[in-house]
């Protein structure tokens, strides 16, 4: 276990078998394609994507507008093209807090145990007695609406996952005796729980980190469908969607390509997300071998 | 047993008084001064003098430390005083009671449309594990768990509505209003709970006991129906809980789509209207229920799992 | 007579790792109220012997020879037609009590079972019959006892409840699957008592798979020493223990606590990577260079003594 060795063959395994988990790859791939597509948008968007055209308003696709134009003449792919932009900042920028939040509170938790968990786990409790996101929604509105009070509200509703996963593999893993081993060597609380415990409950935390990445690009763009998140005329796919709303009946492509987009990255990190769970899950493993 | 659900009511009051407490603060550290707009809201923007800002930071008690006002608010919480409407000075609490009903009847609704759909197609998948029905039936669950709910309910609206002319696009009243909206949220619920109801009945069948039921003689049906069903139902039964959360959750957005009023409507209105002691009242009074809801879970789990029932807690 | 005969069975089956013969060119007799052991050590495909003959082993397993009980090859029935036999005419005894019993059905709901399936008995009969079962396997107030879950039995009274469970339909063969592992040893000592009590009584036949060889010289007529996928050597009791032949065997027997605690050199081979010739040569200290290429037959070495090795030929 604690040997660098088997580690290393341990991460070369799994990604072996990563090749061999076809769902995971194609999620994998989509995931590099966005990320591509973000970091170049101003090379590959044919248009400006906030510039009104006003002549050419609620255009269907053609040649010029590959997916058509908006209620204002703006070209509908170049907006998404920079709404990957949007998505994918805040989902990294979220995921990464939550994890940060989630991994600290958790390792505490099931490392101190008694009453310093007691607390941190009925904050957990807390925060999940709140129905999915209704708390994000109460805090960004109470705040206002903007995609920086969006981002405050997920993050403040989305560590709950991790902190108990976390904490959960933590006592497990505080049993082991290479854990008992170097509390006997004296190293102190903090050397045990970052070079000891952390990198045993690191396989948890990657799998839900990325299915988290998936459910935090849902709920903020539902919370921009909602008018709370993204103003214009920032491109961002839950509020182009709700934009299209009033023009249901004479330009669905306005409704069905923002959706596409948003449904087709969330798609992607639970793709991925749900290969590295049977890469890294060894109950899942024990299925394949039968 | 009782003990159980002793100490299970117990945790509830804690989160609870938790749930109050963080709704509170919300509230309380949204930008701007409460007295003030408080004061807008009854006397308007334009004639609105400092004196009557004051006077209402002292009528409503907003001079006072942070937890004297948490106190006299819970306090009042308690008494089933939620406060009154910003905008139009009703009772909070009633408001949210004329709207509740709309929201039980959509999630009912969807939730039956979801464990109609789930358990069946999960009982397969798991049956036929890798064959070309599971296979499709878990792309599919994917693409439901992936699928933005209020797109897909904006493209049932463009189908059904627009095109085909079978039900209205939105509002509230006969049976043919409720299909759009509850189909939205349940294909929703369905894809998780199919994918829950598969694996939890995959765990069921490699069981040793399993395999005593096969040597029995006993054929394939009975062995799912009566051995393996109702150990997988027992996580399927705590996931419903959750599901119902879900429900409220999908409810915020899919009654705005659909013009349904209910109290995710209310919700959403009221955070455009910015009528602070509405969205208080009104997540306050959703988290409550969803924590009964999952007391009222947890203990009939007890009823499913002998093992729990008579250890009690563990 | 012969109840149950099992001729050139291979069972193998493909895994992530490659290729898994679990058993390989297995011939064996059971005869009426016979009961014959399995021995072998965890893992030499002792337990998936005993699937294959009630055909419950998973769909991507092959199974080939012919397993013949009564004279019919159950290999060749319908999945109808085999239904008839499991828990009728050939019931089987599984380890862990705890694991191999449904927690969420009472105990007597799950012994009764199978009278309910193959002799159309009601509820109230079933009962009945499933009390007067727990009676006999020696559980107390059997008549309590039936409403009870199995988490509410000790080790020891599940057990008997399974037993119970296997004998209720009176089955012409018991296979028992290490029946006593897992329990204490005063507790194994009464199991078995009681398997030897119920097999005389009804005059059932046994098939047992075990480890464990005290167990096996209590209650076996004959017994089958299983190595990698293959009987290795088969004799009657007697002769195991005094009269030892392969060296597989004896040291088997030098292994144990009374005999000496030697243990063989080497570990056992897995079921996916099978030596060549004879499967035991990397361990044994007899060893030529025939054993390394040749897969020995095998021989008569005595009164229904037969054993696989070149030290005989």
């Amino acid at each position: 276990m604690s040997g660098t060795g088997t580690m290393k063959s341990r991460k070369k395994l799994a990604f072996q078998q990563l090749k061999k988990n076809k769902i995971a790859i194609i999620g994998l791939i989509i995931i590099i394609s966005l990320a591509f597509i973000a970091l170049f948008a101003p090379f590959i968007a044919p248009h400006d994507p906030i510039e009104q055209n006003l002549d050419k308003r609620l255009l269907s696709p053609s040649g010029e507008y590959p997916m058509g134009t908006d209620d204002l003449g703006r070209c509908l792919l170049s907006r998404i093209i920079y709404g990957a932009r949007v998505s994918l900042k805040l989902g990294v920028i979220v995921v990464g807090i939550i994890t940060v939040i989630g991994v600290t509170l958790g390792l505490i938790s099931g490392y101190y145990g008694g009453i310093v968990d007691e607390i941190i786990m009925r904050l957990v409790d807390v925060v999940l007695a709140f129905p999915g996101i209704i708390l994000a929604l109460a805090i960004a509105g109470a705040l206002g609406p903007g995609l920086f009070n969006v981002m405050l509200a997920l993050a403040m509703v989305g560590w709950t996952g991790l902190a108990r996963v976390v904490r959960g593999s933590v006592l497990s893993v505080k049993q082991k005796e290479f854990v008992e081993s170097a509390r006997a060597l004296g190293c102190s609380d903090l050397h045990i729980m970052t070079r000891h415990i952390l990198p045993n409950v690191m396989a948890p935390v990657i799998v839900l980190a990325t299915l988290d990445m998936a459910f935090i690009i849902l709920a903020a763009a539902g919370l921009s469908f909602l008018g709370l998140g993204a103003q214009p005329p920032t491109p961002e796919w839950g509020s182009m969607l709700n934009n299209g709303r009033a023009f249901i009946q004479t330009a669905p492509h306005l409704t069905t390509f923002p959706g596409l987009a948003i449904m087709v990255a969330v798609l992607a990190f639970n793709f991925l997300g749900d290969g590295l769970r049977d890469i890294l899950d060894p109950r899942q493993q024990r299925e394949l071998k039968e | 047993m009782l003990t159980f659900i002793l100490k299970r009511m117990c945790l509830m009051f804690i989160v609870i008084l938790g749930v109050t407490m963080m709704t509170f603060l919300i509230m309380h550290f949204t930008p701007g001064d409460p007295a003030e707009m408080i004061a807008m809201a009854r006397y308007g923007v334009d004639d609105l003098t400092q004196e009557d800002i004051e006077w209402i930071r002292v009528q409503e008690g907003l001079d006072a430390p942070l937890h004297i006002q948490y106190i006299k608010w819970l306090n009042h919480a308690i008494h089933g005083d939620l406060g009154c409407s910003l905008i139009n000075g009703q009772p909070v609490l009633s408001e949210i009671l004329v709207r509740f009903p709309a929201t039980i009847k959509l999630a009912a609704v969807s939730m039956l449309v979801a464990l109609i759909i789930a358990i069946p197609v999960g009982i397969i998948s798991a049956t036929r594990q890798y064959s070309l029905t599971d296979n499709v039936s878990m792309m599919g669950a994917m693409l439901g768990v992936s699928m933005p709910n209020f797109w897909l309910g904006l493209l049932l609206i463009l189908l059904f509505s627009v095109h085909l002319g079978w039900f209205p696009v939105c509002g509230y009243g006969g049976f043919e209003y409720i299909i759009l909206p509850a189909l939205t949220l349940g294909t929703g619920m369905a894809a998780i709970t199919t994918r829950l109801t598969r694996s939890s009945m995959l765990e069921v069948l490699r069981q040793d006991y399993i395999r005593t039921a096969r040597a029995k003689g006993l054929s394939e049906k009975v062995v799912i129906s009566k051995h393996a069903l109702k150990n997988a139902l027992i996580p399927i039964v705590t996931v419903i809980g959750m599901q119902f959360g879900r429900v409220l959750e999908g409810a915020v957005i899919i009654e705005t789509i659909f013009a349904w009023p209910g109290i995710g409507k209310l919700l959403v209105d009221s955070i455009y209207a910015r009528d602070f002691a509405m969205i208080q009242g009104g997540v306050l009074f959703v988290a409550v229920i969803f924590v009964i809801v999952n007391l009222v879970v947890d203990i009939s789990y007890t009823y499913l799992d002998p093992r729990i029932r008579y250890e009690g807690v563990k | 007579m012969t109840l149950l005969g099992i001729r050139n069975l291979k069972v193998y089956f493909y895994s992530e790792d490659g290729m898994v013969r679990a058993v390989n060119d297995v011939d064996l007799d059971i005869g009426e109220g016979e009961t014959l052991g399995i021995i072998g050590e965890t893992g030499c495909g002792k337990t998936i012997l005993g699937l294959s003959i009630l055909r419950l082993l998973s769909e991507n397993t092959k199974v080939e020879g012919r397993i013949l009980y009564k004279g019919e090859d159950l290999l060749k029935l319908s999945e109808d037609e085999m239904r008839k036999i499991r828990g009728k005419e050939i019931a089987m005894i599984f380890q862990n009590p705890l694991s191999s019993m449904n927690p969420v059905l009472t105990v007597g709901t799950q012994v009764a079972e199978p009278v309910e399936l193959h002799q159309h008995l009601d509820n109230q009969n079933a009962k009945e019959k499933v009390i007067e079962m727990l009676k006999s396997v020696r559980i107390p107030l059997p008549s309590k006892r039936v409403n009870e879950y199995p988490h509410e039995f000790s080790g020891g009274m599940r057990q008997r409840a399974m037993i119970a469970m296997g004998l209720i339909c009176m089955p012409s063969l018991i296979i028992a699957d290490e029946p006593t592992t897992g329990l204490d040893v005063t507790t194994q000592a009464q199991i078995v008592e009681l398997m030897k009590e119920v097999l005389k009584d009804s005059g059932t036949s046994m098939l047992l798979i075990t480890h464990d060889l005290g167990v096996a010289a209590e209650l076996c007529d004959h017994m089958a020493v299983m190595y990698p996928g293959e009987i290795v050597e088969y004799a009657d009791v007697r002769n195991i223990f005094k009269n030892p032949k392969h060296p597989y065997t004896r040291g088997f027997l030098d292994s144990l606590p009374g005999r000496g605690l030697k243990p063989i050199p080497g570990i056992s081979p897995s079921l996916i990577n099978i030596p060549e010739g004879c499967k035991f040569h990397p361990r044994c200290s007899y060893a030529t260079g025939r054993c390394k290429k040749e897969r020995p037959q095998m021989k008569k070495v005595g009164e229904k003594h037969f054993v696989r090795c070149f030290l005989y030929d």
